[in-house]
C-alpha cells in the first residue's frame, strides 16, 4: 500500500465518515439543546430521530403510489413535515410527561426510556419489524470522482450541507432571536427570567420540541445513507450523549467538534480494525477522556 | 445483632419474613421444578436490585452500568464451567483439545493467559467477589473523585455497558462472542442441571440473596448508612463536614457491584449460559426498574419488584408479545411518575393507596410491603441533615 493509496483511503473513509458525523452532530444538536441547556436526559431522542426517519419514508411511499412526477421535490418537504412532526410529539411529549419532572434529572431519564420502548413497538406494530428505506430521489444518488481513487458519495454531501444549514440555523436562532434570549435567560437563571416576565414554561416547551423536532430532520437525512427499523434511533442514543458531553453539555460548538472527531476517529478506525472493535476503541476513548475531564472538550463558563 | 437495630419498625420485619416465607416455603412447594428454576433466575436479578437500593436510593448515585458487574460476576463462574466442560477427553474431536469449543473455532490453539487461573474453583470464588467489586471501586474513584456524579455518572456507566457488550460481542475467539459461553453443565463433577442440583442451587441464591438483604439493611442503619443518605440531600454540606465523599460513593458502588457479581455467578450455576445481551444497555436499564417498581428506597422492595416485574415479563411476552413493551414502557412512566417509591412507597403513611387501603385492608397484609421508607427531601433542612450526619457519632 503506498502513501497514495493510503491517503484515499484516508479520504474516502473521512467522507464515510462524514455522513455519520453528520447524523451525529444533528442528533448531539438536538440533545444539546434538551440536555445540554435544560438539563433533561431524553432517551427518546433517538425514536425521534426514528419517526423522522418514517415519515420520510412514508413520504416517499405515497409519492411514489399517487404522484410519481413530484418524486424529484419530495426530499425537502419530508424533511419539513419530519421536523414538523417530532416537534409535535415532543411538545405533546413535554406537556404530558417531562413538565412534571423538570426537578428530578434521573427521573426523566427512566420515564423517557419507558417512552422510547413504546415508541419503538408502536413503530414495529405500524411498520413491521423490518427495516425500510424510502426511494430516494435521482439527484441523491451516484457519486462523483475528483481523481480515480477517491470516489465521493453525493448523498454524504447532501446530509453534511443539511446539518451545517441547521447547525447555523439553530445558532442564529439561539443569539440572534428574541427567543433564542429568553431560552439563554431562563437556562441561566429560571427564577429571574421569571421575574422579568419571560413566560419559563413557554420557553420549556418550545426548546423540548425544537430540540426533537432536529432529531426528526437527524431521521429525515439518516434515511439516505441506512434503513430504517424500529431500534434504529436506539443505536445512536449512547453515541448522541457521548457526543453532547464530550463537547461539554451547553456548548453548541463544543458538540460539533465532538461529533467530528467522534464520527471521524470511528469511521477511520472500523476500515483498520475489524468488526466492532473501531466503535469500541472510540467510546473507550471517550469514557476515559471524560473520567479524566468530566466537564467535557470546551465546557460553557455559565454558572449553574 | 437484635430485629430492633436491624429492621427499623415491625412492618419491616413482617414484609422481610413474609419474603422469606415465599421464597423458601411456598415457591417450593407450589411450583414444578422448571418453574421454581425460573424463580431462581429471577431471584439472581434481586442482588442487582438490592445493590441499585444502596446505590440510588440511598446514596443518590444512578448506575446504568449494572449488567456489567452482573456479567463479569457470571463470566468469571461460566469460565470455570466452560473449562470443566471442555476436558481433554469430552473435547478430542477438536484440533486442540481441551479448549473450549468456540476457541476451537475460531482457530486458536492455546488457551489465553486471562482464562488460565479460572481452572481453579477457589480462585474462580474469589475472583466473582472481588474482580466486579474491584472494577466498580475504580470507576467509581476516578469519576467521584472528580465530583462527576448524577445525571454524568448516568451516561458514563451506560456507556461503559455498551462498550464492554460490544467489546465481548467482537472477540468471539476469547470470550465465546454473542452467543456467550453455553453448554454449561457440571460443577466439580455434580451436574448442575439435575433435578436436585436445581433444587439446591434455588436454595443457595436465595439464601445468598438474604444475607445480602441483611447486610444491606444492617449498612443502611450504621453511621456510615447516614453519611450515605447526607450525601445524597446535601452533598456539599457533607463534604465540607470533612467526610470523603468520594470515597464513600466508591464504597457503596464497589458494594453494589459484589452484590450484582454475586447474582450473575448464581444466574450462571441456574441457567447454564452467559451471554453479553446480559450485560448491555438494555438489560441494565431494565435492573434498574425493577429497583423502581419495588422501591428504590426498600432493599427488601426490591427484590419484590425484580419478582413482579420478570414474572410480568415472563407471563406477558409469552402471551402477548406485542403487548409487553407497551406493559413495561407504561409501568416506567408510571413508576416514576406518580409512584416515585415503587411498591413500598404505596403503603407509605400518606402515600398514594394507603389511607384507602388502611380502611379496608387487615393491618397485616398492609406490612406485606412496606419497609423502611424515608424518601428524599428535595430540599433537606438543616436540622435534618445534621441529624443524619451526626446521629451514628453519638
Amino acid at each position: 500500500m503506498n502513501i497514495q493509496e493510503l491517503w484515499s483511503i484516508f479520504i474516502m473513509q473521512g467522507f464515510a465518515g462524514i455522513s455519520l458525523f453528520s447524523v451525529l452532530l444533528l442528533m448531539g444538536l438536538g440533545l444539546a439543546l434538551i440536555f445540554g441547556q435544560m438539563g433533561v436526559i431524553n432517551m427518546a431522542h433517538g425514536e425521534f430521530m426514528a419517526l423522522g426517519a418514517y415519515t420520510t419514508y412514508l413520504c416517499s411511499s405515497l409519492v411514489q403510489d399517487h404522484a410519481p412526477a413530484l418524486l424529484p421535490v419530495y426530499f425537502p418537504i419530508a424533511i419539513v413535515l419530519a421536523f414538523i412532526l417530532s416537534a409535535l410529539l415532543g411538545a405533546l411529549v413535554e406537556w404530558g410527561m417531562i413538565r412534571h419532572l423538570y426537578k428530578r434529572p434521573l427521573d426523566t431519564l427512566l420515564a423517557t426510556w419507558g417512552l422510547s420502548l413504546i415508541l419503538q413497538q408502536t413503530y414495529r406494530s405500524i411498520f413491521g419489524a423490518r427495516e425500510v428505506t424510502p426511494t430516494l430521489p435521482e439527484w441523491l444518488m451516484g457519486s462523483f470522482k475528483p481523481t480515480d481513487s477517491i470516489d465521493i458519495p453525493i448523498n454524504g454531501v447532501f446530509v453534511l450541507l443539511l446539518a451545517g444549514a441547521v447547525t447555523a440555523g439553530l445558532m442564529v436562532f439561539m443569539f440572534k432571536t428574541a427567543f433564542g434570549l429568553r431560552l439563554r435567560a431562563t437556562v441561566q437563571n429560571r427564577l429571574m427570567s421569571g421575574a422579568v416576565g419571560i413566560n419559563t414554561k413557554m420557553v420549556d416547551r418550545m426548546a423540548f420540541s425544537i430540540g426533537c423536532g432536529i432529531a426528526g430532520i437527524a431521521g429525515a437525512a439518516f434515511t439516505t445513507i441506512g434503513s430504517t427499523g424500529p431500534d434504529s434511533g436506539s443505536r445512536y442514543i449512547v453515541d448522541a450523549f457521548l457526543v453532547v458531553v464530550f463537547g461539554g453539555a451547553a456548548n453548541l460548538l463544543g458538540s460539533l467538534a465532538s461529533a467530528f472527531g467522534i464520527a471521524q476517529a470511528q469511521s477511520i478506525l472500523e476500515f483498520f480494525l475489524e468488526g466492532t472493535k473501531g466503535k469500541v476503541a472510540t467510546l473507550l476513548f471517550i469514557v476515559v477522556v471524560l473520567m479524566f475531564r468530566p466537564q467535557g472538550l470546551f465546557p460553557s463558563k455559565v454558572r449553574s | 445483632m437484635t430485629y430492633k437495630n436491624l429492621f427499623k419498625s415491625k412492618a419491616e420485619t413482617w414484609s422481610a419474613a413474609a419474603l422469606a416465607l415465599l421464597v423458601l416455603v411456598v415457591l417450593p412447594l407450589l411450583l414444578p421444578i422448571f418453574r421454581l428454576n425460573l424463580f431462581g433466575k429471577y431471584l439472581t436479578f434481586g442482588f442487582v436490585g438490592v445493590g441499585l437500593v444502596l446505590l440510588w436510593g440511598r446514596c443518590g448515585i444512578l448506575s446504568l452500568g449494572q449488567g456489567v458487574f452482573f456479567g463479569l460476576g457470571g463470566y468469571c463462574m461460566a469460565m470455570f464451567l466452560k473449562l470443566e466442560a471442555s476436558d481433554p477427553i469430552s473435547t478430542k474431536i477438536q484440533s486442540t483439545p481441551g479448549i473450549p469449543d468456540f476457541m476451537d473455532w475460531n482457530q486458536l490453539t492455546s488457551l489465553p493467559w486471562f482464562w488460565v487461573p479460572f481452572k481453579s474453583l477457589p480462585f474462580t470464588m474469589i475472583a466473582v467477589l472481588t474482580i466486579p467489586a474491584l472494577v466498580a471501586f475504580i470507576i467509581g474513584w476516578a469519576m467521584f473523585r472528580r465530583r462527576v456524579g448524577g445525571v454524568y455518572f448516568a451516561i458514563i456507566t451506560q456507556a461503559i455497558a455498551l462498550i464492554i457488550s460490544l467489546g465481548i460481542d467482537g472477540n468471539q475467539g476469547l470470550t465465546g462472542g454473542r452467543n456467550g459461553i453455553t453448554d454449561l453443565r457440571t460443577l466439580l463433577g455434580w451436574d448442575i442441571r439435575s433435578t436436585s442440583a436445581q433444587y439446591v442451587l434455588y436454595y443457595v441464591s436465595a439464601l445468598l440473596l438474604f444475607a445480602c438483604i441483611l447486610f444491606g439493611r444492617y449498612v443502611v442503619n450504621t453511621r456510615m448508612g447516614r453519611v450515605l443518605m447526607a450525601i445524597r440531600d446535601r452533598e456539599d454540606r457533607v463534604r465540607f463536614s470533612g467526610y470523603d465523599v468520594a470515597l464513600y460513593r466508591s464504597f457503596i458502588f464497589a458494594l453494589a457491584a459484589l452484590f450484582a457479581g454475586l447474582g450473575g455467578a448464581m444466574f450462571v450455576l441456574q441457567v447454564g449460559f452467559m451471554s453479553p445481551s446480559l450485560i448491555g444497555i438494555v438489560p441494565s436499564i431494565e435492573m434498574v426498574i425493577f429497583a423502581a417498581v419495588g422501591g428504590r428506597l426498600s432493599v427488601i422492595g426490591a427484590v419484590y419488584g425484580t419478582l413482579i416485574v420478570n414474572l410480568g415479563k415472563t407471563t406477558f411476552s409469552e402471551a402477548f408479545p406485542e403487548m409487553w413493551l407497551f406493559l413495561m414502557g407504561g409501568t416506567f412512566i408510571a413508576v416514576v411518575m406518580f409512584f416515585p417509591n415503587g411498591l413500598a412507597g404505596l403503603t407509605e403513611p400518606g402515600g398514594f393507596l394507603s389511607r384507602q387501603w388502611q380502611r379496608w385492608a387487615p393491618k397485616s397484609l398492609l406490612s406485606v410491603f412496606r419497609s423502611e421508607v424515608e424518601p428524599p427531601s428535595e430540599a433537606a433542612s438543616e436540622e435534618s441533615l445534621l441529624k443524619g450526619a451526626t446521629e451514628g457519632v453519638k
